[in-house]
């Protein structure tokens, strides 16, 4: 489907984030292991609250480290990031690694044009002369297909639509051509027709770049679409990684079915969606031991969970966190009233 | 922009028009007469009815209205009962005075406000904020006319520093001092009332430079490999006056208007102590010139404040 997928770009051992709330540090990701290849697509999905975005911004370094306790190793091209100091970090982000945020309009600043805006990042990380950095700029608002680019560098974001907007957003991240983009639900905030035109653009892209993109998304029909391999994030454990294939032909941790199984299909509009029972539990009532999935399947008899699940390898490149996939079963009732 | 500007000025005319007839009907309304106490308490009564019929005061309030508008055309608002002086010549004195004392004053709220509000801000919950905190938070218990008080009594009586009352020397000749004379008698008004009043703006700027860190804009920037001095310089700065912006206009003409506190302890010939003067002595033409003048005072600094912010912010636009 692509281009050969080369060396490992990023990983990330055993890397944990931990929030200070009221004093004491509970852990919003915990103990991740991952790599992203260039020229390949990770998809990460999972509820709202998975840690998901913590994880992105993790990688970016964007957190207060005030409040915040990293530990773990996140090698980029052959340097840990997190013995980076801030200077050190900052010739990376923008220029190494760029990120697409979620909500267009908030991301990019109300005072400032459009032009400026992503003239900044050309301004911190290229020898560009003004006049060159305002010709990139031009470039790369065709490069993201905006109409008009001398016309739009000269607006504000309110004078945008939200597609358009994403685009410019597009366009900061790629303006250095980066080596990794990391793309926190680039079309949550977007209509439909938008989204896809949004996601054949970042395919194109990384196409071009031949970068290795990380796809944040709740949304598996655009994992499906877009990703060659695929991470499933409960309760900020990885809890299935798998290829885009494997994942959805042969699904094992009850997450990932649950989370499939309630995903409308298109020829029975007469079932009733399945729902998974409660929510993603807080930071302060995580469960200390145990499947942090098992509160949300109670049919499923305590001993079928490992007491300190770890991930069990499959398949190659498939790899399921506790045991109780293999004998886990829907129960036979009817859901929702 | 221009045209927005000429437009919303045409429609303060019919604002001030109806803000003129209440003015006037309030005005006399208010019970009382301007000559009672200005004559000997032995007169007849007959002579203050004389007085009053003399002056148009018996006059329907519409004729009195009419008179008043039209001379008020003709560049006359009438002459002050109690001073015997044209109310414009009074207006322009006065004006004068508290127009230094304002701009002194006013100066001095955004020099000391805006660094302590920033600096708050971008150094939340580490103790030089807490220190502004505990400033703001003092400045804004204590009643203003109390720090006056206080405040003449320690640097003016006592020690001395300041003269205690009037806006100039009497015997201030020459341009050097009288510029001299005029400093010394609004720094000690103008630093107080700045230091006590500059708390709104603190803490604005405090809680707007602290939202705008958190703002997914700074994090873009972050993102962008921008360093932590510039975000500041070009991000955070520039959205936090926004809300300062937007009062600036009120607080230009609300100045102008002088405090009545301030001017009554400094016993300062402002604004202030005119109007309170005028009040208490039923001056009518004084208080409606007056309050006639601070409603104009006031659409202009609505019409200041929305083409300041105009400006500054390309989402709002006068239009």
């Amino acid at each position: 489907m692509r281009d050969e997928i080369t060396e490992d770009l990023l990983t990330l051992k055993d890397v944990n984030t931990s929030f200070k709330i009221d004093g004491e540090y509970y852990r919003a990701i915990d103990a991740i292991n991952l790599h992203v290849k260039s020229n390949e697509v990770l998809a990460i999905v999972g509820e709202s609250g998975c840690g998901k975005s913590t994880l992105a911004t993790t990688i970016m370094g964007l957190h207060d480290p005030k409040n915040t306790h990293i530990s773990g190793e996140i090698i980029f091209a052959g340097t840990d990031l997190l013995q980076l100091n801030e200077k050190q970090y900052n010739q990376i982000r923008g220029a190494k690694i760029g990120m697409i945020f979620q909500d267009p309009l908030s991301a990019l600043n109300p005072l400032q044009k459009i032009g400026s805006q992503i003239e900044e990042v050309l301004l911190y990380h290229t020898t560009l002369t003004a006049q060159q950095r305002q010709q990139r700029v031009i470039e790369l608002l065709e490069q993201v297909d905006i109409n008009d680019p001398k016309r739009i560098a000269n607006q504000f974001p309110h004078q945008l639509s939200g597609g358009m907007r994403q685009r410019i957003i597009i366009a900061i991240a790629i303006a250095c051509k980066p080596d990794l983009i990391i793309a926190d639900e680039p079309t949550t905030a977007l209509d439909v027709t938008i989204q896809a035109q949004i996601l054949d653009l970042l395919r194109t892209i990384q196409q071009e770049n031949q970068a290795g993109i990380i796809l944040i998304t709740h949304d598996l029909g655009v994992v499906a679409e877009e990703a060659d391999r695929v991470a499933v994030m409960y309760a900020g454990q990885i809890v299935e990684l798998a290829t885009v294939q494997q994942l959805f032909n042969n699904p094992k941790h009850p997450y990932t079915r649950s989370l499939l199984r309630s995903m409308p299909q298109k020829d029975s509009f007469n079932d009733e969606l399945y729902v998974i029972d409660g929510m993603v539990p807080s930071l302060q009532k995580l469960p200390t031991v145990g499947d942090r999935f098992a509160q949300r399947i109670p049919w499923v008899s305590a001993d079928k969970h490992e007491v300190n699940p770890t991930l069990h390898q499959v398949a190659p490149e498939h790899f399921v966190r506790c045991t109780c996939y293999q004998n886990f079963s829907f129960p036979d009732i009817k859901r929702g009233a | 922009m221009w045209k927005t500007i000429l437009r919303r000025l045409l429609i303060m005319i019919p604002e001030i028009i109806i803000l003129s007839v209440l003015v006037f009907i309030l005005a006399k309304a208010m019970p009382g007469d301007p000559f009672t106490g200005s004559i000997n308490p032995k007169a007849d009564a007959s002579q203050i009815h004389h007085l009053m019929r003399v002056n148009g005061l018996y006059d329907p309030w519409y004729q009195q209205y009419w008179n008043w508008i039209v001379h008020l055309f003709h560049g006359d608002l009438g002459t002050s009962y109690e001073y015997q002086e044209p109310v414009t010549t009074l207006i322009a004195q006065r004006g004068m005075n508290t127009f230094w004392l304002a701009l002194f004053t006013m100066i001095l709220t955004y020099v000391i406000g805006l660094p302590l509000g920033i600096y708050a801000g971008s150094h939340e919950g580490k103790l030089p904020d807490t220190l502004v905190r505990v400033y703001t938070y003092i400045t804004m218990s204590i009643p203003f006319f109390v720090v006056l008080v206080v405040g003449v009594w320690i640097f003016g009586y006592t020690l001395n520093w300041f003269p205690t009352s009037g806006s100039i020397a009497s015997n201030a000749n020459g341009l050097g001092s009288t510029i001299l004379s005029r400093l010394q008698h609004i720094i000690l008004p103008g630093l107080l009332g700045a230091l006590f009043g500059t708390v709104n703006i603190v803490q604005y700027l405090r809680s707007e430079v602290i939202d705008a860190k958190s703002s997914d804009y700074v994090k873009t920037a972050r993102s962008k490999g921008v360093s932590t001095k510039n975000i500041y310089q070009h991000h955070i700065f520039r959205n936090s006056l926004l809300p300062i912006a937007a009062f600036a206009g009120y607080s230009i003409t609300g100045l102008l208007g002088g405090s009545i506190f301030t001017e009554m302890v400094f016993s300062y010939p402002g604004m202030g102590l005119l109007f309170l003067n005028a009040i208490n002595y039923r001056d009518y033409t004084v208080i409606t010139s007056l309050v006639l003048l601070y409603g104009f005072l006031n659409l202009l600094g609505t019409l200041l404040s929305d083409i300041i912010l105009s400006i500054v912010d390309p989402r709002i636009r006068v239009e």
